[in-house]
């Protein structure tokens, strides 16, 4: 039979709309509006698991968070996830669960079940221990025992996704106090955000039987809800469970949208809101607590607010015969409600003497027996509750007084009172304070940014409750003396009396001789196990908590830990105000790490940087190394080449003819100012003042350690004009070691930074042909060693765009790196190589730079340093500016006493014995093979590879004292025990007079005019993607800019920076932070103090270069970044939301204007944002970014509809 | 996670757009020369780290690329004042922390 126990009428479920769903493999029906425990209970499931040590059979005792047993694994599409109480599950229609406590591993715990009492509290901290070995043994039958649930081991199908939020007000929790509070803030214009963790809003609205204003409470909820949803500065999020309130307002929330099934047209199934609100009501109410007595896990012992929430929301009469025991008056409700609708309510039996005259007579008027100063001791049954025994109390409550009675029921509902959800308040480290006259733990102190309503306040009536959600606003706006107007509804309630102070009946046997008596349920903690953790020595909850798994489970305790805190100040005769709780720490439900990881998983996980080149390098067949977050070229395997082949193949090419390789990813800092080279010289170890205009010279950054830090070529571009190499890892971190010396120690200096490495496509051609290869390329320049010798840098034109070559080298041989702004970087490439192709060229990748440095001897900052390494260290003193007229950062721990030991780590070379044997990086060197411990270590390897050019094993490596060990022989450390034999040499290995980057001029390969270059500019580097329309409106429709410039305007650092008012200037570029000018096309957006970003669109055919006026042009520096940002519009009604997953910045008009622009991270990468003042934003990332920018815009717009246009 | 107020770009912002240097006020020597290496080394390698009131140096990362002071309290992470390099922790003057 279908739904035994649902009522013909009544609740809030759809009977018009029945959904099939099954349970531990049986079918059943329930209805829109259900749970899933109150389908299983309207179907008449009194077992829902079993019990996780004992094996007791369980039943559903809650309705919400607080429940313990029903603990399901839901099935669905495939996937599976463990953990969730079916209180919190909606029915869906096919919708598959199974009690994980039933699962798989029963036998071992059916078993383990008979042997339970020889399984007492601290079982494991007591047995295995001795002999060792039975803990090998034991552990895998505990593993195979242990556990609920199974963790789905497939990767998850489904979409999840978070959300940026920012509000004054945020209300956590939507009932009669949440609700007010939300229309008070609401009414005061604030923004406001409201969270409730059920799909319905009204909390305990919901369950009662209470009338408002003479209506149903649902229609008093209907009633507040529409106003909240009608107001544009209000946000309602249902089914979203506030899980923890983190510093400086930060709340984050679990929303479910798809009811806990796979999500379907973008839709994910889970979002995780991060609500950075200025203020936060707490309005999350209650859970009831039930009495500890014999046998109180039986099916049918619940909550009586569970009973009646089943019955009055769900239409779901949990049995027939109703005993209820209590210590309080709203326990009552329930009891009444149950006779209203025609089922039976055996008796009553409060505790207390003093039971309001009230009750009283509305027990007499339905006939209710009431047992006064009586409890329930102990339960029968056996698959369910059958039998309550009810005995009389002694004055002091602590004793049985007299013969008792055995009830027969199928329902026994306990309630001691109700423990305040205070658990979000505690996670801002504030305390809980036990109130003997509530007998409950309040909340003893709050910030001033936090106010709590209702019940959790333990307000007992709904008058109150409301009461106090708007006094909390009015507390938290410093408004106590406005009125805020606010009709309050009509409630026929009276002001309950106080709950007596009870938690555990008394038993006729010894507690650890009756039957047991459950604290937890969850992990079967019983009264008598906190007495044993006492009897052996434990006092302190947290202690206490940790040996008997008390609060454990993933209800976290919210059910027994204020019974298990009873007990044990009962048996260490304190109070519980002594005792206090457990430290409360989020998340307050479970939450799923897919909504923790969002969209940020596999191909978004993490920004990935492309080099404009990077579509050739795939089409190519490249091999990938990740360097930093950019993707480079490893190595191009050939026809079935093996890396070392492919490696080897490069390296000679390099070595015999010609090669290239993209460096693009290299750092580029541009440094201008007047000062530009004192700076420099203070943060180089050596000099560049001296640097001639056009000339270039490698340069040591040290940190004021004096350990090396990055190491590049600084070029002179002109007097104040430098440009500064950084390795491609260190390139962020060496602009702000820069940035961070000028603005605090040398702010005196006018010297302005900018990152221009994503502006410059690098093409490194390399080789002893290479020069033939630049002969072609432009040849209109002289490429003798004259005129543009080793070490220098010349600016050409390569068509429509200027090009710097730069001819320095990092291979040893002759080499010129080629900068094009980045739009021309991948047309450079490909017409290089065709140039080449006559010369062999052979593109190359990482693996091949590294052996060619190496081979020279050449160090990686971060590879062969880490950051305790100073220049002398690393064979590098020549780099160290030996007078003393500039004091730079580093020089003075330099002459540190421990830095002169001969016996420091040196850099040196090794030559394995076996020249075939590559050593391993990292690996340890010994003077001799030993393998006694400990061995004293004389160094380790940084670098090695297998040298084509050398036809050898070489290897980089620091050694003590290694300078002067030239010839010494060291034995190096394998893992699998064995040793390599390698003699120390010297850290250049080939051409070490450095003429192979010198060759001379070859006069015959000149006089060729090549044809048209054809360079051409690309927008952007993003790969195409699929545009196939979905068939429904876009909410986000994405536009690739075409014609642009942008330009980087600099101001001087020292000056004034509104240049003393000059007419005209302020005009164009703004001084007011993070807003933008427009003139003509062209938009000015502040980026910082003296910083700005001209951003200039416009149609090839009619351009015209903006005529700037004199006095702006003249006091500011002008760099072309074109190259360094793609810019795309984002337009469409979801714009906003698209920008609220993207992005921490508020968004909202009250902060970001039509004239707004914003810098911020976006996507994890960094963006500009900046308002188009009609519809949607304008963005500018870094180009090297666009393609995953772009591919995580499209990803995360498609459940509004996405577009794109490029 | 921290909310901080840049007083370049006058918003109050994520915590992730920003980077801690460490602590404010360390004044390198004027003449590293002159120093013993045990004076060098407390310039370089002493901190306060203190339990409260800690005065740091923060860096706007993802913005305006400014570095600026911080006084946070290291126990309850709350921020009491955030003033530009160069200006002094000073009570009397006005506070830009939010």
């Amino acid at each position: 039979m279908s739904q035994i126990r649902r009522l013909k009428t009544g609740g809030r479920v759809d009977r018009s709309t029945p959904l099939e769903f099954s349970f531990n493999g049986e079918s059943y029906v329930g209805f829109l509006g259900d749970t899933l425990a109150s389908a299983l209970l309207a179907n008449g499931v009194d077992k829902v698991g079993r019990s996780f040590k004992y094996f007791r059979p369980r039943g559903i005792l809650g309705s919400g968070a607080e429940e313990p047993n029903a603990i399901v694994q839901l099935e669905s599409n495939g996937i599976s996830t463990p953990n969730l109480r079916a209180t919190e599950v909606e029915l869906v229609e096919g919708l598959s669960a199974r009690s994980v406590t039933d699962m798989g591993r029963t036998r071992i715990r059916r078993i383990a079940s008979r042997f339970t009492s020889l399984m007492p509290v601290g079982f494991y901290y007591k047995t295995l221990i001795r002999p060792k070995a039975t803990w090998n043994v034991g552990e895998k039958l505990i593993r195979q025992a242990a556990g609920l649930g199974t963790v789905f081991s497939n990767s998850d199908p489904d979409i999840y996704d978070k959300y940026h939020h920012h509000c004054d007000v945020l209300v956590v929790g939507a009932g009669a106090a949440g609700l007010t509070a939300a229309l008070a803030a609401a009414e005061l214009g604030l923004r406001v955000i409201v969270a409730d963790e059920q799909s319905e809003y009204g909390g305990w609205l919901l369950s009662t039987s209470r009338e408002l204003d003479a209506a149903p409470a649902v229609s008093w909820i209907d009633q507040i809800v529409a106003s909240l949803h009608a107001r544009p500065n209000v946000i309602l999020l249902s089914r979203t469970t506030i899980f923890g309130l983190y510093d400086h307002g930060l709340a984050m929330g679990c929303e479910r949208l798809t009811g806990c099934t796979t999500s379907a047209h973008g839709v994910p199934r889970e979002r995780l809101h991060q609500i950075r609100a200025q203020q936060v009501v707490l309005a999350t109410g209650a859970l009831e607590r039930p009495l500890t007595f014999a046998n109180n896990d039986l099916p049918g012992i619940m909550l009586p607010s569970a009973v009646l929430t089943y019955l009055n929301r769900y239409a779901v009469a949990v049995g027939a015969e109703l005993v209820l025991a209590t210590t309080n008056d709203q326990a009552y409700e329930a009891a009444f409600a149950w006779h209203d609708v025609g089922l039976k309510v055996v008796a009553i039996c409060d505790m207390r003497s003093d039971i309001p005259l009230e009750l009283i007579s509305a027990c007499d008027t339905r006939e209710i027996p009431v047992f006064r100063e009586h409890t329930v001791v102990e339960a029968r049954g056996s698959k369910r509750v059958a039998e309550a025994t009810v005995v009389p109390l002694s004055v002091d409550k602590h004793n049985i007084a007299g013969k008792g009675h055995k009830l027969t029921c199928d329902v026994l509902a306990t309630s001691t009172g109700w423990n305040p959800v205070i658990h979000l308040n505690a996670h801002t480290r504030t305390m809980a304070r036990w109130d003997e006259k509530e007998v409950a733990f309040l909340l003893d102190s709050q910030s001033p940014d936090i106010a709590s309503a209702g019940a959790i306040n333990g307000a007992r009536t709904l008058a109150a409750c409301m009461r106090e959600g708007v006094a909390a606003i009015q507390k938290l706006r410093s408004l106590v003396d406005v009125e805020i107007e606010f009709p309050l509804p009509q409630i026929d309630e009276t002001s309950p009396a106080r709950c007596a102070k009870f938690f555990k009946a008394p038993h006729p046997r010894l507690d650890n001789r009756a039957p047991k008596q459950f604290v937890d349920f969850q992990l079967d903690v019983t009264v008598a196990d906190i007495q044993l953790a006492v009897r052996e020595g434990y006092r302190t909850i947290e202690h206490v908590k940790r040996y008997t798994a008390l609060g454990f489970g993933n209800d976290q305790g919210k059910l027994g830990n204020v019974n298990g805190i009873n007990v044990l100040a009962d048996a260490t005769g304190t109070s519980i105000g002594d005792i206090g709780t457990t430290v409360f720490r989020p998340p307050y439900t479970p939450v799923t790490f897919g909504a923790i990881g969002g969209r940020s998983v596999g191909e978004l996980f993490d920004p990935e940087r492309l080099t404009p080149m990077h579509q050739w390098h795939v089409d190519y067949g490249a091999e990938w190394e990740n360097v930093g977050q950019w993707k480079r070229p490893w190595y191009y395997a050939i026809a079935g080449e093996s890396m070392q082949d492919a490696v080897n193949r490069e390296v000679l090419a390099a070595r015999n003819d010609v090669a290239v390789l993209d460096a693009s990813t290299l750092g580029k800092i541009d440094v201008q100012g007047r000062d530009a080279a004192v700076f420099i010289d203070r943060m180089y170890s050596n000099t560049f003042a001296n640097l001639r205009v056009g000339r270039c010279r490698y340069g040591l950054m040290l940190r004021d350690t004096g350990m090396i830090f990055d190491d590049g070529v600084t070029a002179r571009l002109d007097k104040d004009h430098f440009l500064v190499h950084t390795t491609t890892g260190n390139a962020e971190p060496v602009l702000s070691w820069l940035e961070l010396w000028h603005q605090t120690e040398w702010s005196e200096l006018d010297v302005r930074l900018t990152s221009v490495t994503d502006q410059w496509a690098t093409v490194a051609v390399v080789g002893p042909k290479s020069r033939r290869v630049l002969g072609k390329l432009c040849p209109e320049v002289n490429l003798s060693n004259e005129s543009f010798p080793f070490m220098s840098v010349q600016t050409v034109q390569l068509e429509q765009t200027e090009a710097r070559i730069f001819r320095v080298s990092f291979s040893g041989e002759l080499s010129y790196e080629i900068n094009v702004p980045a739009q021309y970087g991948l047309s450079l490439w490909e017409r290089v190589l065709e140039i080449g192709e006559p010369f062999g060229i052979t593109p190359y990748g990482t693996e091949t730079m590294h052996v060619l440095r190496a081979e020279k001897g050449f160090i990686i900052a971060g590879q062969d340093t880490d950051g305790s390494m100073t220049p002398v260290d690393m064979n590098l003193s020549w780099c160290v500016r030996k007078t003393n007229d500039v004091d730079f950062v580093g020089r003075r721990s330099l002459n540190l006493s421990d830095y002169q030991r001969t016996d420091r780590l040196q850099l040196v070379g090794l030559e394995t014995r076996d020249s075939l044997v590559v050593l391993p990086e990292g690996g340890q060197l010994l003077s001799k093979p030993t393998k006694k411990q400990p061995a004293a270590m004389q160094g380790f390897v940084t670098s090695a590879y297998f040298s084509a050019t050398l036809d050898r094993s070489i290897a980089l490596a620091m050694v003590k004292g290694g300078l002067l060990r030239i010839g010494d022989t060291l034995h190096c450390a394998l893992y699998d025990g064995s040793f390599v034999e390698a003699s120390v040499v010297s850290s250049v290995f080939f051409d070490p007079d450095n003429l192979a980057q010198k060759v001379d001029f070859e006069s015959d390969t000149f006089g060729v005019k090549p044809s048209e270059l054809g360079l051409s500019s690309s927008a952007s580097t993003v790969r195409e993607t699929n545009d196939e329309a979905s068939g429904r409106d876009a909410g986000v429709t994405l536009r690739a800019w075409r014609g642009y410039r942008i330009f980087t305007l600099v101001g001087s650092t020292v000056d004034d920076p509104d240049l003393s008012g000059q007419a005209g200037f302020s005009e164009i570029l703004p001084l007011e932070p993070c807003t933008w000018n427009s003139v003509d096309n062209a938009k000015f957006c502040w980026l910082g103090p003296s910083r700005w970003l001209m951003l200039e669109r416009f149609d090839e055919e009619e351009y015209e270069p903006l005529d700037l006026p004199s006095d702006v042009v003249s006091n500011v520096g002008f760099l072309d970044t074109t190259g360094a940002y793609a810019v795309f519009s984002l337009t469409g009604t979801s714009v906003n939301e698209l920008l609220k997953k993207s992005c921490p910045f508020d968004f909202h008009e009250s902060v970001f204007s039509s004239q707004s622009c914003v810098q911020s991270t976006f996507a994890k990468a960094n963006a500009l944002v900046v308002a188009r003042g009609d519809d949607g934003v304008d963005l500018l990332v870094r180009r090297s970014f666009a393609d995953y920018v772009v591919r995580w815009i499209e990803d995360a717009s498609e459940e509004f509809g996405f577009r794109h246009n490029f | 996670m921290l909310r901080i107020y840049c007083p370049y770009c006058e918003s109050v912002r994520d915590e992730d757009e920003f980077h801690c240097v460490g602590e404010a006020h360390i004044n390198r020597p004027a003449n590293p020369e002159e120093l013993s290496d045990q004076e060098w080394g407390e310039y370089l390698h002493f901190r306060t780290n203190p339990r409260g009131e800690h005065r740091e140096i923060w860096h706007h990362t993802v913005g305006c690329r400014q570095h600026f002071n911080v006084l946070r309290d290291t126990e309850t992470y709350e921020i009491r004042r955030v003033y530009r390099i160069g200006d002094e922790l000073n009570a009397d003057a006005d506070a830009d922390a939010d």
